[in-house]
C-alpha cells in the first residue's frame, strides 16, 4: 500500500506540472458505462468544436483552449475524483453532464468560486442568480421544458387539454423527478389528469411499467430518459403499440442512439430540442476544413450530426462566447476563475452571433443577468422519420408558461437560500 | 533479525495479551498510527483527502463491519448497501431534526439505528444459511432502497429526492458541508476508523467474537458445546451493521454531502465491499484494510497513470482499468484464495524465519 501510496504521489506530481497560459474546459465525460450511448457523442462534439477553435483561431483571444475530459461512467465518486483533480488546473466552468452530480457540486464550487453551466439539466432553481452566485442553467432548464411540452400538447388539442391522462416516465433519480412538481400543477392548471412512473437506474428493465401504461391507456406518455433507458422505452411503448406521435421525450430522451434500435417502429417520435437538428450550417463546413480534413476528429468520428453532436456543439458554442466575453469584460486574455462567472452573468446571445459563427437559425436568441441564470427557456418539438433515419423540428421555438414557474423557481431557490444562510445577491 | 519474538519477554499477562506480540509488529504500527495522525493531516490537500484517504477510510470501516458478519460469523450478506444507506438517511433525518445537537453523537446514533435494522434482517441466519440467507439479505438491499426512495419523509420531501448534508461544526470548525477543510475531514474518517478498528479487533478476540468464528467453523458443533447461535449470529448483525451505518453516515455527510440513494448506495457497492473482503482476506481486519485500499485507490492510480502520465483516451484507460483490476483480482484469487491477509501473513512467517529458512 506504501508502495502504492508513494507511486500516486509521483503520479500526482507528474499530472500538475503545465505552466503555458491556457483556458482549461473541464468536461465530465462518460464514454462508458451504461449511459455511454448519450455521453460519447456529448464529448465528440465538445472535443471537436474546441479542436476548430484552436485551428482556426489559435484559441480564444489568442488562448488555446484545453478540454480536460475526465472519464466519470456517470459515476457520483469518479466525479469528485475528477472535480478535484481537474479544479486546481484552473478550470473555468464545470460541465458536470448529471443531475445528481451538479447537485453534489453547487455547494462545492460555490466555496471554490468557480462556475457550472447545466445546459438544459441540473437543479432547476439555480436560473435564481440572486441565489445561486456561480451556477447557471441557461437557455432552458427542466421546468421549462416539461412546460414546453405541456404546452405543444395544448395546440394539439386546440388549447383544452381537460380529461386527458398524461403519463410521465421518468428515470428515477434528481433529474427524472425534477418535472413532477410543474407537471402537477401544470394538470391543475389544465384540468388533465398526470401520474409519474420511475424507472430504476439504469433502466434496463421496464416491463412492469409499460404494462401499466397499457393498462391506464393514457391519452399522451412523456419521458425524462437517460442513456440505456430511452431505447429500452422506445421498444416497450412499440411492443405495445403505443402510438409514437402521443410519446413526447424530454430533450435527453431525444438523439439518434435512442430511436434507431426500434427500427421503423419508432417512426413518429417526438422529443424537445433545444436546437435544430441537421448538418445544414456553416460551422459544419469550418469542422470539415480545421478538423476533420486533418484527421484531428475526437473519438471515433462516427457521431457527426447527431443530435447530441449538435448539442455539444452548441454547449462549446456557449462556453466559446462566455469566454470570449469575460475577455472583453475584464479586457484580459488569460481570464480567471472569478472573471469567467463575469463572462456568464454578461453573456448576450443574438442572431447575428449565431450567424457570425455559422449557427444561422440554429437556436433562439437570449441573455444573461446578474439577477436571470435561466435564459428564455424556449424548446422545439422534433419528430424522428425513421425511412429517411432524420430529426425534423415540426414547431416552433415554443414559449414555456413563466407565470406558473417563475414563482417556483423563486420559492425553491429562497428555500435553498435559507436553508444554507445565502444573502440576496444583485441588488 | 529484526522480526522475531526472541528476546521479547512479557512479563503479565497484559503484555501477554498485546494484539501485537511482536516488539517490531507492535513498532510498526505505532509508526503508522503516528504517520496517519501527525503527518499526513499537515500535508493533505482537497484532492488526496476527496479523491484518495476520505474513500479509503469510509470504505475501510464498511468493510470491517462486512467481514465481521461474513468473515467471522459466516453469514453471508449482500445488503452492505442497503444498510449503508440506512446510516446515511439515519444520519440525515437526526441531524436535520436536532440541529443543536452534536453531529459526531449523530454519526454514532446513525450506527446504532442500522445495527437495529440490521438484527432486524439478519432474523432469518437464524432459520436459513448460506445462499439463502444471501438471497434474503439481497432482499434487505433492494428493499431498503426502494424505502429511501418511494417514502418522501426520509428526505424530508425534498423536490429531487436527494438528501444533501447541511454545514455541521465541531470545535467551530466544519466538518460537514462544502467548507470543509481537507484535514478536518480526513482526521475525522481517521478517528472513526481507528476506534472501529480497535473495537472491532477486540470483540473478535474475545469470548464474542469467539462464538462467532464457533458458528462459522460449524454451528451444529457450537451449539453443542454452549454457544446460543441465536445470541451470536444477532450480535454479529448488529456489530456488522453498526460499523457499516457509521461508514454510511460519514461516506454522507463527510465525503459526498448529497446522496441520492439509487446511484450511491446499489448493489453494485454490497459487490464492491463484498469483492473488498474477500480480495483482503475474510476474518482479518487487516484485510479490510488492504481490500478496501487495493479497490479504492488502485483505480485511482491507475487513471492517473495511463490518462494523466500517458495521455491515453480516456475510455481506453477506463475500459483497460477494468480490465487490469479484474484480472488482479482473479490473479490474487487463484495464487491466494484467502487473500491479501494470508500473503501479509506468509510473509511475517518468512521473515521469522529468515535468513534460515527450514
Amino acid at each position: 500500500m506504501f508502495k502504492k501510496t508513494l507511486t500516486a504521489t509521483v503520479t500526482a506530481i507528474m499530472f500538475a506540472a503545465p505552466a503555458m497560459a491556457e483556458l482549461v474546459v473541464p468536461w465530465f465525460a462518460y464514454r462508458t458505462g451504461a449511459y455511454a450511448p448519450s455521453g460519447i457523442p456529448l464529448v465528440d462534439g465538445v472535443n471537436d468544436y474546441f479542436t476548430m477553435v484552436n485551428e482556426r483561431d489559435g484559441g480564444i483571444g489568442g488562448i488555446p483552449v484545453r478540454v480536460l475530459e475526465c472519464e466519470t461512467g456517470y459515476n457520483t465518486e469518479k466525479s469528485v475524483e475528477c472535480y478535484e483533480s481537474t479544479k486546481a488546473e484552473g478550470s473555468l466552468v464545470y460541465q458536470p453532464m448529471s443531475t445528481g452530480v451538479t447537485y453534489q457540486l453547487i455547494p462545492k464550487a460555490t466555496a471554490d468560486g468557480i462556475a457550472i453551466h447545466t445546459l438544459g439539466y441540473g437543479r432547476t432553481s439555480a436560473a435564481n442568480g440572486r441565489v445561486f452566485s456561480n451556477v447557471f442553467n441557461y437557455p432552458a432548464n427542466y421546468w421549462t421544458g416539461a412546460s414546453v411540452a405541456v404546452n405543444h400538447l395544448l395546440d394539439l388539442n386546440g388549447g383544452d387539454m381537460s380529461g386527458k391522462k398524461v403519463t410521465l416516465v421518468y428515470h428515477n433519480s434528481a433529474y427524472g423527478k425534477e418535472p413532477i412538481r410543474v407537471l402537477e400543477i401544470l394538470s391543475e392548471k389544465h384540468g388533465f389528469d398526470f401520474n409519474a412512473i420511475p424507472v430504476d437506474h439504469p433502466g434496463q428493465e421496464q416491463k412492469s411499467q409499460w404494462l401499466q401504461i397499457r393498462r391506464e391507456k393514457p391519452d399522451y406518455v412523456l419521458m425524462w430518459g437517460w442513456g440505456v433507458m430511452n431505447s429500452v422505452a422506445i421498444n416497450e411503448a412499440a411492443n405495445i403499440r403505443f402510438p409514437m406521435e402521443n410519446f413526447i421525450g424530454v430533450w435527453w430522451s431525444g438523439s439518434e442512439n435512442d430511436v434507431v434500435p426500434a427500427g421503423m417502429r419508432a417512426d413518429g417520435y417526438k422529443a424537445l430540442a433545444l436546437n435544430a437538428p441537421g448538418t445544414d450550417y456553416g460551422i459544419y463546413d469550418e469542422l470539415k476544413a480545421h478538423v476533420w480534413n486533418k484527421n484531428l476528429t475526437a473519438g471515433a468520428g462516427d457521431q457527426v450530426g447527431s443530435v447530441l453532436y449538435n448539442r455539444a456543439l452548441y454547449m462549446a458554442f456557449l462556453t466559446h462566447m462566455a469566454i470570449a466575453k469575460a475577455q472583453e469584460v475584464t479586457g484580459v486574455a488569460d481570464i480567471s476563475q472569478a472573471d469567467m462567472i463575469k463572462g456568464m452573468e454578461a453573456l448576450e446571445i443574438t442572431d447575428e452571433l449565431m450567424a457570425a459563427n455559422g449557427l444561422s437559425g440554429f437556436a433562439p436568441s437570449f441573455s444573461v443577468s446578474c439577477e436571470d441564470h435561466g435564459g428564455s427557456g424556449l424548446g422545439a418539438v422534433q419528430q424522428w422519420n425513421a425511412k429517411e433515419g432524420t430529426w425534423s423540428l415540426i414547431t416552433d421555438f415554443i414559449e414555456p408558461d413563466m407565470g406558473v414557474i417563475a414563482p417556483l423557481i423563486k420559492e425553491d431557490s429562497e428555500a435553498f437560500a435559507k436553508e444554507n444562510n445565502i444573502a440576496m445577491r444583485c441588488n | 533479525m529484526l522480526y522475531r519474538e526472541a528476546g521479547d519477554f512479557k512479563k503479565s499477562y497484559k503484555e501477554d495479551n498485546h494484539t501485537f506480540p511482536i516488539k517490531f509488529d507492535r513498532y510498526r504500527y505505532y509508526v503508522v498510527l503516528v504517520v496517519a495522525f501527525g503527518v499526513i493531516p499537515f500535508l493533505v490537500n482537497d484532492y488526496w483527502a476527496n479523491a484518495i484517504f476520505l474513500p479509503f477510510l469510509i470504505y475501510s470501516i464498511a468493510a470491517i463491519g462486512l467481514n465481521i458478519l461474513v468473515g467471522y460469523c459466516g453469514q453471508v450478506s449482500l445488503g452492505t448497501g442497503g444498510f449503508m444507506a440506512v446510516g446515511a438517511y439515519a444520519v440525515y433525518k437526526l441531524m436535520t431534526s436536532f440541529p443543536d445537537v452534536n453531529i459526531i453523537i449523530h454519526i454514532i446514533l446513525a450506527g446504532g439505528v442500522t445495527a437495529m435494522v440490521g438484527v432486524l434482517f439478519g432474523l432469518p441466519s437464524l432459520r436459513i444459511k448460506g445462499f439463502y440467507l444471501a438471497v434474503a439479505t439481497l432482499a434487505a438491499q433492494f428493499f431498503l432502497v426502494w424505502v429511501f426512495n418511494r417514502i418522501p419523509w426520509f428526505y424530508n420531501y425534498s423536490a429531487s429526492g436527494q438528501i444533501n448534508a447541511p454545514e455541521r461544526l465541531l470545535f467551530g470548525v466544519p466538518i460537514t458541508g462544502a467548507n470543509t477543510d481537507a484535514w478536518v475531514a480526513y482526521l475525522v474518517c481517521l478517528i472513526f476508523v481507528a476506534v472501529s478498528a480497535i473495537i472491532a479487533r477486540n470483540m473478535t478476540r474475545g469470548a464474542l467474537g469467539r462464538s462467532w468464528m464457533a458458528i462459522r467453523d460449524m454451528d451444529i458443533a457450537a451449539e453443542i458445546i454452549g454457544v446460543n447461535p441465536l445470541r451470536a449470529k444477532l450480535t454479529a448483525f448488529a456489530a456488522s451493521s453498526f460499523f457499516v451505518g457509521i461508514s454510511g453516515a460519514l461516506y454522507f455527510v463527510v465525503y459526498l454531502g448529497a446522496v441520492e440513494v439509487g446511484e450511491v448506495f446499489g448493489i453494485t457497492k454490497s459487490f464492491l465491499v463484498l469483492f473488498m473482503i474477500i480480495i483482503g482476506g475474510l476474518g482479518s481486519i487487516f484485510g479490510s484494510f488492504a481490500g478496501a485500499a487495493f479497490l479504492v485507490l488502485l483505480p485511482v492510480l491507475l487513471k492517473n497513470v495511463l490518462v494523466g502520465s500517458w495521455g491515453w483516451q480516456t475510455d481506453v484507460a477506463a475500459h483497460l482499468e477494468f480490465m487490469i483490476v479484474g484480472g488482479l483480482i482473479v490473479g490474487f484469487l487463484i495464487l491466494e484464495p484467502h487473500g491479501l491477509a494470508q500473503l501479509w501473513r506468509l510473509g511475517k512467517e518468512k521473515l521469522r524465519a529468515w535468513p534460515f529458512p527450514y
